[in-house]
């Protein structure tokens, strides 16, 4: 899906990069923890979609090669963290819905999540099941 | 004529101070790492590897340690990233290192840090792991990539 | 939609099951305490990364339908065993929050 499309689908503004709303992303990932973002995101190209707008979530975009940033909830960055984004080549881009909705509606367009295989994240202790 | 002993050539040093709380620059020298890899011709695996190990090791200096410092080194065969900060060390480091466990406070978590995956992020990015903590003094960590080793 | 069917066309592993014949009246997607605090609504399933022990405790106060934790990111025994005292449904899924949220928002909203 092309950023422009997806701006439009979302009804989300260009926070910066509106130079890239030709670029195709495929693959989506939606957090607001960023060691989760830095554990599960192996492929280029990636839709980050978060609710955090601190400078950290530009940089992890950035080293990850990640394809654009999508705030969530109305949040938005600082005029330095957009200043960044911007010398990164990173676009950024705002919308007011909630992540849920956002990823409701990228997923029944056709976006995918990005996954990571081998990679267990899961306490040593058993699973804990309910009685029956 | 080299013996076959002689240590791999260096081909980078760079040396990042790294201050406690300072989460404007946080992350930075991540980029940092990252750019100068990109400018040696490293494989974007190996420069995405390195600058999550980074990224992890940098971000767990400034939220929980007094400051310290990350050392990059690039040799023929390797990436290695070296951590040491001034304390307050890790108790028990098995337990730092499992998956999930934090002991970040409420103002990190709801900054999107301390989701407990630092140092297994490091672990999993790295091809040699070593940590090394003694509380009071501070913690080392030893992380190093590979060049031309497959990584699965 | 009653949250039964919703864990079985998810496919959902059930970690503390009280109410299943609840409503599920949407989704909310957060790994922000304050955040599903402030702004989920009663009724919905809360899909999160996060598997802090407050997680029980919040979705309690919110009276969420459930919480989803996501990407195969199982609590540990004491979180389940306090949503279990709390009556508070918990589940399991493997796929990442993206693909949670979007499979909810597809059966609920299709």
């Amino acid at each position: 899906m092309k950023l422009a499309d997806l701006a439009g689908l979302l009804g989300a503004e260009f926070v910066t990069g509106a130079e890239h709303a030709e670029r195709e992303v495929t693959r989506a990932f939606a957090a607001d923890l960023l060691s989760d973002v830095l554990a599960m995101v192996q492929e280029e190209g990636v839709l980050l979609i978060t609710g955090m707008t601190t400078p950290q979530v530009v940089r992890v975009a950035e080293v990850m090669n990640m394809g654009a940033v999508l705030f969530v909830r109305g949040k938005y960055p600082t005029q330095a963290t957009v200043e960044y984004a911007a010398g990164a080549g990173i676009p950024l881009l705002a919308a007011s819905r909630d992540m849920y909705e956002t990823c409701g509606l990228l997923y029944q367009a056709g976006l995918r999540p990005a996954k990571r295989k081998g990679f267990r994240l899961d306490l040593p202790s058993g699973p804990a099941r309910p009685a029956a | 004529m080299t013996s076959p002993q002689a240590p791999p050539a260096l081909r980078l040093r760079r040396i990042y101070e790294v201050a406690p709380r300072d989460l404007d620059r946080a992350g930075t020298v991540s980029t940092e790492v990252r750019r100068e890899l990109l400018a040696l011709g490293m494989s974007p695996d190996v420069v995405r590897r390195a600058s999550v190990v980074c990224f992890e090791g940098e971000m767990n200096m400034v939220l929980y340690s007094e400051g310290g410092r990350i050392i990059l080194l690039v040799k023929e065969d390797r990436v290695e990233l070296l951590f040491s900060d001034r304390g307050p060390g890790i108790a028990d480091v098995d337990l730092a290192s499992q998956p999930g466990y934090s002991t970040a406070p409420d103002w990190a978590r709801e900054l999107g840090f301390g989701a407990g995956l630092g140092i297994t992020n490091m672990e999993q990015n790295s091809d040699l792991f070593k940590i090394r903590s003694r509380v009071g003094k501070g913690t080392v960590v030893r992380a190093t990539i590979l060049l031309g080793v497959p990584f699965f | 939609m009653k949250l039964a069917r919703v864990v079985a066309e998810l496919g959902l592993e059930a970690l503390a099951t009280g109410d299943l014949t609840r409503e599920v009246g949407g989704g909310y997607c957060s790994d922000l305490l304050s955040d599903v605090l402030a702004h989920a609504r009663p009724g919905d399933l809360w899909i999160t990364h996060q598997r802090h022990l407050n997680v029980v405790a919040v979705a309690k106060l919110r009276d969420l339908a459930g919480v989803v934790f996501a990407r195969g990111n199982r609590p540990s025994p004491d979180v389940v065993a306090r949503a279990a005292a709390e009556g508070v449904n918990l589940f399991l899924s493997s796929e990442p929050a993206f693909e949670v949220a979007g499979r909810l928002h597809r059966l609920l909203h299709p």
